[in-house]
This record gives structure tokens, sequence and C-alpha cells, in this order.
């Protein structure tokens, strides 16, 4: 049991250490960090079977007692996002890998990546919030770094905005952790549960609020989503489709963990949740069918797309919270694919000007196919991800009588798909320019990732109605927080 | 002395969201190593009262003073002094690009700026035949 929590953590970081000792020779780390995140893929689904089997894993590092201790916690929620960010880490990584450009050249991109994959996996496992402060900050770090690698002016302007405004988002987690130890003398989650119905309920509220604004600024949540458009699209490809499908989700995260486990009943911030989550879907859609270029229009349908994962959460009802998870798991499957193809579209056509581009649905069929799917789903139409994850949001919403926010998040589809097909009859239709430069040919090991993550789209829509009762499972022990505290405290 | 203390913390914090709005690149850095720092110091003041080193056995338990925010700052100190000195790199690499220490301007400022240039520029020509 050890060793299957600890292995998404350490194998990644060891193999990291590796990378950096076989840095001349790029064939090798290649190899390295493939086998790394086919060995993690294969601890989580592990990980998520025996789970889902027996119910939430515990563990304490370095033998400390719990609340005293380093818990590691893996419940059916934390293991479902390990599985799919496992699996979008290695797709991604076959794809740097084909690419060539970037993680070819730079010596660190390969160690990097594994401190990145390692930063997101402590970030699902973890138990207490300092050790969550400390893996969002060894995620991000990482995340720095592969936002600005290449120097390029352009990267190294978007990169200043990005940094610093994360920087600011961990002063104030570290602010939020001082009050809340201040307040109640503990900083593990579980012992936090329990500890927080004992203060004053203004002062309750003001620490999960505090803890909220932290993790809206990382998941991109009205008004905190600001800095998201303005520096995912100047990253190289690879590095902007890992962040569009992970890094925000990991703030997403965070913030359904902290307000199921925190809170109970009527001290949850249900109003704001929901009024935020109305705001950040209309604003994401605007200023998407506001831009022209494939990768700022496809980074602020992540905005929107976060305003439904905080809609199912905002309800706060098994239905919604299983239908938020849901959507979680095949938001991060089809934005990952969409990123990927944006990139196959640049490297083939050589920009990403909706205004440059014509005819590639002639010219580059396969790619036609793989854009269309996930864009499709994204939109929600039948039968991809999108319709079944929306179907169950909508769903959740009307069962707790939400109409405005349900009627919103359908308006907020349409918009979606009329900014897909502006994408698409700007780059796919028409006729092919005479005068373009001949294409260049993509590499296997390019389209292939994004093939395969556009079938694994496909098999989320198919295997919908079990990924359904997984994440139910998983919604029951998210508002029951025993489960979580009991599985702890036992340790 | 907690209060004193507080009060430091409240003009870190003043001064670094302060010198993070400037323009200049040294400027922001600063500012945000002083946010990290205000933030520093109210996990130590975490801690409570002032009370004696937390060596087991020394004194009497119950005097000694809580040990985990002292571990907690010291993670944080060694965070923010590895990402501090990132952020000083871009900024170098930015200055040896730009040949200035100036926050550039946002991508869609410019291009609106030059949109309405170019539109200018359309209304001068029509204008004079």
């Amino acid at each position: 049991m050890n060793a299957l929590l600890a292995a998404p953590v350490g194998l990644p970081l060891a193999a990291a250490g590796l990378c950096v000792a076989v840095g001349r020779f790029r064939r090798a780390q290649e190899v390295v960090s493939t086998t790394t995140l086919i060995a993690v893929t294969a601890a989580t689904v592990a990980l998520l079977l025996r789970v889902d089997a027996h119910g939430a894993l515990a563990t304490q590092a370095g033998g400390w007692p719990a609340p005293l201790g380093i818990t590691l916690v893996a419940d059916r929620f934390s293991a479902v996002m390990l599985v799919i960010g496992a699996l979008m880490l290695l797709a991604v990584l076959v794809y740097a890998i084909g690419q060539g450009d970037v993680a070819r050249r730079h010596v660190g991109f390969h160690p990097v990546y594994l401190i990145l994959a390692a930063g997101v996996s402590a970030a699902f496992l973890t138990g207490d919030l300092f050790n969550l402060f400390v893996s969002f900050e060894v995620m991000l770090t990482a995340s720095y770094v592969l936002l600005t690698l290449g120097g390029r002016l352009d990267q190294v302007r978007t990169g200043m905005t990005y940094v610093v405004i994360s920087l600011l988002a961990s002063g104030l987690f570290l602010t939020a952790i001082a009050f809340v130890y201040a307040s109640t003398g503990t900083v593990n989650l579980a012992d936090l549960a329990d500890r927080l119905a004992a203060l004053p309920p203004g002062l309750r509220q003001a620490l999960v609020l505090l803890l909220l604004v932290v993790f809206g600024i990382k998941a991109a949540v009205f008004p905190l989503f600001f800095w998201l458009p303005d520096s995912y699209p100047t990253a190289p490809t690879a590095v902007t489709a890992v962040f569009a499908g992970l890094l925000t989700k990991v703030g997403v995260y965070a913030v359904i963990r902290t307000q199921t486990l925190l809170l109970e009943g009527d001290d949850r911030p249900q109003e704001l949740l929901l009024w935020a989550a109305g705001l950040t879907m209309v604003v994401g859609v605007i200023g998407a069918i506001a831009n022209n270029d494939i990768k700022r229009i496809l980074s602020f349908h992540i905005v929107s797309q976060i305003g439904y994962m905080v809609m199912g959460l905002a309800l706060f009802t098994v239905a919604g919270i299983a239908a938020a998870i849901l959507y979680i798991a095949h938001h991060i499957v089809v934005k990952t694919t969409l990123f990927l193809a944006g990139g196959l579209v640049e490297h083939r056509a050589g920009t990403g000007q909706l205004d440059r581009l014509s005819g590639l649905v002639r010219t580059a069929p396969l790619l036609g196919v793989l854009f269309l799917v996930p864009a499709l789903s994204l939109a929600g139409i039948p039968p991809f991800s999108g319709f079944v994850a929306k179907l169950a949001l909508v769903d959740a919403g009307f069962a707790a009588d939400r109409w405005l926010l349900v009627g919103t998040s359908l308006v907020v589809s349409l918009l979606t798909l009329f900014s897909m097909t502006k994408i698409w009859t700007g780059a796919f239709w028409g006729e092919p320019d005479p005068e373009a430069t001949a294409l260049r040919r993509a590499p296997g090991l390019m389209v292939g990732p994004t093939a395969a993550l556009t079938v694994l789209s496909l098999v989320v829509a198919v295997a919908a109605g079990p990924l359904l009762g997984l994440t139910t499972r998983a919604a029951e022990d998210l508002l029951d927080r025993r489960n979580y505290t009991e599985v702890v405290t036992d340790q | 002395m907690t209060v004193v203390l507080a009060a430091a913390a409240a003009v870190l914090f003043g001064a670094g969201t302060w010198l993070l709005l400037q323009r200049q690149l040294t400027r922001i850095v600063i500012g945000l190593s002083l946010l990290a720092h205000g933030a520093n110091l109210l996990v130590l003041l975490s801690a409570g009262r002032p009370a004696q080193p937390t060596f087991v056995g020394q004194s009497a338990s119950s005097s000694l003073l809580d040990p985990l925010p002292q571990a907690f700052v010291l993670t944080a100190i060694v965070i923010s002094f590895g990402v501090t000195t990132f952020l000083l790199a871009l900024a170098y690499r930015s200055f040896t690009l730009t040949r200035n220490d100036l926050v550039q301007d946002d991508v869609e400022d410019r291009l609106v700026a030059r949109l309405e240039r170019r539109a200018e520029e359309l209304r001068d020509l029509e204008g004079s035949p």
C-alpha cells in the first residue's frame, strides 16, 4: 500500500534525477521519461482499482502519526484524477518527443517535465494543506521553466506575467495556512474538518473563502482568470496542452477537496460559487468568440469550461459533484486533444492565425477528424463525451432547481459550438490557398498521441455509464466526510 | 510583541503590493520578495507566544515553542528563494532582449493600438486626395 501511494510521486522524481545524469544522450532521456510515465500510469490504474474496491487508502510518510506527519491519501476522487493526469502526461510527452523542437534542443525538458508530473501527483495525493502548498510550488516551478523554455521575448513577457501571478497566489496560500494554523493548530485536512467546526462561524467562513480565492486563482475562476489567456498561448504546443489539461484542474481539485471536506451544510459558500460558475462560463465563451488565433480561443474555452465544473460543485449534491468529476475527466482529455490538434495544424501549415489558414480539410483530412471530434465533444454534441457530461450536469442542476444556471450553461454551450465552428470554417473549410507553401509532414509520434486521446474521449463517451457510477461513488465519499477522516486518523 | 510583528507583516505586505504594481522589473522582483517575507512572518507568528526553544527535556513540555510553523517557514523560505532566483534570471533575460528594465505592454493593448494607428493612416489617405 505504501509503494502504490508513493509511486506516482517518487518514481518521476527519481527519474528526473536520472534524466539529468544521462543529459548528454537525448535518446536515453526520452526512454527514461517514457518508461517512468508508463509505470506511473500503471500504478495509478492499480490504485484506482484498489480504492474503488476497498475504499480510501492512506499512509503516513516517515512514520510520524497523523495529524502531525505528512499524510498521503487516495480516495476515489484522487484516484480518478491521478489516472487521467498520468494518461495525459504520457500522451503529451510522446507528442513532444515527436515534435522534436523543444524536447530535442533543451537538456532540461525531460527532467522538468517529470518534476511537473511528480508535483501534480503529489497535489492529488496529499492529505494536508502545507504539503498541498509544497506540491503546488513544485508543479508551478516546473511550469515556469517549461513555459519559458526557449527564451524568446514573447515567452519571457508572458512567463513573467504567469510567474508574478502565481507567486502572488502562493503568498496568499501561505498567509491562509498561517491563519488556519493560528486558529486551529493543525494543517492536516482530516483534522481540520473537525477543528474548524469548533471555530466561530465568521472566522471559519473567512478561512475557507481565503482558500477559495487562492485556489480560484490557480483554477482560473471568474474574476481571477485574467492571467490564463495571456500566458498559455505562447508556450510550445506540448507544454500548453499539459497546462491546459492539468494545471487548472489541480486548482479545481483543490477547490472541490477543501469546499467539501472543510465545511458543512449552511456554512458552504453556495451562492457565491453558483454566481462564480455562471459568470466564468459566460465571460470565458465571450472571450473565445472575440479572438482569432486557435490557441487563444482554446485558452478562453478553458476558462469557460472551468465554470461548468464549479457549477457541478456549487450544487453540493451527490449528482452535482458526480457530474462535476465526470466533466473534469472528460474535459482534461478533450482539451489536451484540442491543443495537440491545434499544434498539429500549426506544425503542418506554419501558423495558427485563422485568417491565414484555409482548406485544411482537403489537404489534411486526418487532421480535420482529429480536430472535429474533440471540438464537437467540447461543444456538447451527442454522442460524444461532452454531451454525456453536460447532460449529467444539467440533470443535477434541474434536480436542485437551479434554472437560471442551467439555462446559462446551455446558452454557453451554443456559443462554444459557435466559436468551434469559427475555427473549423477558418482553418479547415474553404478552398486551400494555392500560394501556400507545401504542408510539412507531421511525424507519427505527433499524430499518434492525438489520435489515441481522441479514441480515449470516445471511450469516455461509450463507458459513460460505469464512469458515472464511479464518480457517483466518489461524490458520495466526498460529501460524507467520514470516509476520508476515518481513514486518515486510523493510521 | 506579537502585535508589533503582525504590524510588521502588514507593512511588508503593503510595501510588496505597491512595488508589485510598478513598471520596472527589478522593483517587481523586490516587491514579490517582500510579499513572501510577509507571508513567512505570518506563518512564524502562528506558533503563538514566544516560549522556550524546542529541545525535549530542557524545560517542561508545556512551555516549549511549537516547532511545526518553523519547519513550514524553512520550506517556504527555500521555495521562495528558488523562485526569486528564477524570476531574476527571467528579468535579466528580458533586459538582454529589450535593453530596458520595463514591463512589456500587454499583447492585446498593442494590437488595439496598432489597429487604431492603421485606421488613422487610412483616414489620412482618404482625407487628402
